[in-house]
């Protein structure tokens, strides 16, 4: 079942001295269940391909359909909560609340969405241990290695229940053991919670892990394999 | 979660989170000891001015103020001194002849007013018997005493059995002389009042002027100040009759002497204002500093935004830092204002060699701090606003923020 089908999709720059079109004309269907990455050179779009299908940026051209949602149609406070509850986020450079422990960083954005106390600190303590963090869950980012803090960014991503979890470039801060670590767990995920993980990527590893290899340049996509 | 979050976040940086604190704090003692300083003093004189010179309440004849005409008297006084002395908020009420003469010695000669008063009366009114630093105050038993002020001691060079010739205009228009014995001398704060005040039996003074069984003034003393508008109404509502037919007219303090209420709000004014300005800058400090804070943590606010938090949630998180950090500089320094304040209102703020210069306006030379908790609690809530409206213009920016700018600085 597609839960995300993207259709002609632009999106072009035009406060440069010359247009960019950093998206152009990019028709796509992602089915439940992938493990896809978006890989191409830098500059090819990618990222603004992810950001677009994020709701984090408005296409100049184009539909986004997730479920049945035309997220074009969707305004900044609707798209907000429309991220909060259906779209997961794992970053480049793990981006957690430095201020909170694992667990608190885990269930806060349970919190944004309006789940009880008890309810997402039992959810948040099932995910760390899932993520491989049992025993961290009262330690602070800066307490944990780059690779545990990516897992608790997993966590935090998966936490939200999305549709499906949009991870850009997450292993590009990590060590090749911390990688590989983590690849494994996100496809353990992958498989043991049918989670949809879409990932734009240089890495190597990360695209022999992917079932689904979508190439992009210049903003259009040049082979889908 | 967000409350916690703010909280925390304010010791991400403790340097500039201690300095924005201290800002607020001595800010804050700044004010309220300004505040304690010029209400103290106020205090002092409205206090000294009611205890010494004034009482809570007057009656006189209603032109008596007009000019002190001598023959403008109040007759059948005991009347008036037997109601006011049975309500219970009443210390005491002392009659009083008042008049205007010149005093004279051998060597100097001053315009004077002569009080005069039954001793054991006036004693339960005004407090200078206190205040007599040499000989005693006036007795049944002394020959035509007169008990003077420091400065006129000093003025027409005075002693202790001096005598003081005062010299006036009768009842019947007559100029009289008048030999009087200095038998005491005393000093109040107020150096104007101590060299033109002088105090001797209403007895001797009626003999004088040629007026029995009637005088100028009943003044009345009140256990507590705060009854003044009460026992106002009760004595205005006992002698409606008397009033109607002006043979009396009843005035509180606050409208003898308006000068000393105006002056009580103005103190009430400038304490504010002060306090205000103090805040106004504070609250550029503040937004300085958050603005400051905003900036680092952009990327982490554009996260926040991308994962699902709106911005009614930043804004709410940007105001209760801001909120957080204010109150902790505003409790720390009212705190140690509470303390600044107390401890010059147990040992005052001596002023030493200035004091005497601040006798010849009516202040005492040592002022006693006083601060009411209305004023505190304004503080506090003076310092909440601030912080409030301080967070509005970071908050502004945070806001501004797009998520898709931040996580290609994160990328």
């Amino acid at each position: 079942m597609s839960i995300i089908q993207i259709n002609n999709l632009h999106k072009t720059y035009t406060d440069t001295k010359v247009p960019v079109k950093a998206v152009n004309g990019i028709s796509l269907s992602i089915e439940e269940g992938e493990f896809t990455a978006i890989v191409g050179p830098s500059g090819s779009g990618k990222t603004t391909f992810l950001n677009l299908m994020g709701g984090l940026d408005t296409p100049t051209e184009g539909d986004i359909l997730i479920g049945d949602k035309n997220i074009k149609d969707l305004n900044s406070r609707q798209l907000i909560d429309f991220r909060l509850h259906h779209i997961g986020f794992v970053f480049q450079s793990y981006n957690l609340i430095p201020v909170l422990t694992a667990i608190e960083n885990v269930a806060f954005i349970m919190e944004l969405q309006g789940i009880p106390k008890k309810e997402r600190h039992q959810i948040a303590m099932e995910l760390l241990k899932k993520t491989g963090l049992e025993g961290k869950e009262n330690y602070r980012p800066g307490e944990l290695s780059g690779g545990q803090q990516q897992r608790v960014s997993v966590a935090r991503a998966l936490a939200s229940k999305p549709k499906f979890i949009l991870a850009d470039e997450p292993t590009a801060n990590l060590d090749s053991a911390s990688t590989e670590d983590l690849l494994n767990m996100m496809a353990e995920l992958n498989k043991s919670e049918n989670m949809t993980f879409i990932f734009s990527t240089h890495d190597k590893r990360v695209m022999d892990k992917a079932r689904r290899i979508v190439t992009i340049d210049d903003g259009k996509v040049v082979s889908d394999v | 979660m967000i409350a916690s979050i703010a909280w925390r976040n304010l010791w991400r940086n403790k340097l500039r989170s201690f300095i924005i604190i201290a800002a607020v704090m001595v800010g804050i003692l700044g004010g309220v000891g300004s505040d304690g300083f010029m209400e103290g003093m106020v205090d002092q004189r409205v206090n000294t001015a009611i205890a010494n010179e004034l009482s809570n309440i007057q009656l006189h004849q209603p032109d008596f103020l007009l000019n002190n005409e001598i023959n403008y008297t109040i007759s059948n006084p005991d009347q008036y001194i037997e109601v006011a002395n049975q309500m219970p908020e009443v210390k005491g009420a002392s009659k009083r002849l008042i008049c205007g003469a010149m005093a004279s010695t051998a060597t100097a000669a001053t315009s004077v007013l002569i009080f005069g008063v039954i001793p054991e009366q006036e004693k339960k009114v005004t407090g200078i018997y206190q205040k007599v630093y040499s000989g005693n105050y006036l007795t049944d038993d002394q020959r035509i005493p007169v008990v003077v002020g420091k400065k006129l001691a000093d003025k027409l060079e005075l002693n202790i059995n001096s005598k003081l010739i005062v010299t006036l205009a009768d009842s019947s228009g007559t100029i009289t002389y008048g030999a009087f014995i200095v038998v005491g001398m005393y000093q109040t704060s107020n150096n104007l009042y101590d060299e033109a005040h002088i105090f001797v039996r209403i007895n001797d003074l009626g003999r004088l002027t040629g007026i029995t069984g009637q005088v100028h003034e009943i003044a009345i003393s009140l256990f507590d100040n705060e009854q003044t508008s009460l026992v106002f109404n009760k004595l205005s509502s006992s002698f409606k009759q008397q009033i109607d037919n002006k043979s009396i007219d009843i005035r509180t303090w606050e409208q003898l002497e308006p000068l000393l209420k105006s002056m009580i709000e103005m103190t009430a004014f400038f304490s504010y204002l002060f306090l205000v300005i103090i805040l106004i800058a504070l609250a550029f400090a503040i937004i300085n500093t958050m603005t400051m804070a905003i900036l680092e943590r952009k990327r982490e606010i554009g996260m926040l935004m991308a994962i699902g938090m709106n911005r009614g949630k930043i804004f709410t998180m940007i105001m209760l830092e801001t909120l957080f950090l204010a109150i902790v500089g505003g409790l720390v320094g009212l705190l140690m204002s509470y303390g600044l304040v107390e401890y010059y209102a147990h040992y005052g703020l001596d002023f030493g060699s200035m004091g005497s210069g601040m006798s010849y306006i009516g202040y005492d030379s040592i002022v006693y701090f006083k601060v009411t908790d209305g004023f505190y609690l304004a503080s506090f809530i003076l310092v909440a606003i601030t912080a409030v409206l301080s967070s509005i213009s970071p908050s502004i920016k945070a806001l501004k923020l797009n998520p898709v700018d931040a996580i290609r600085e994160l990328n």
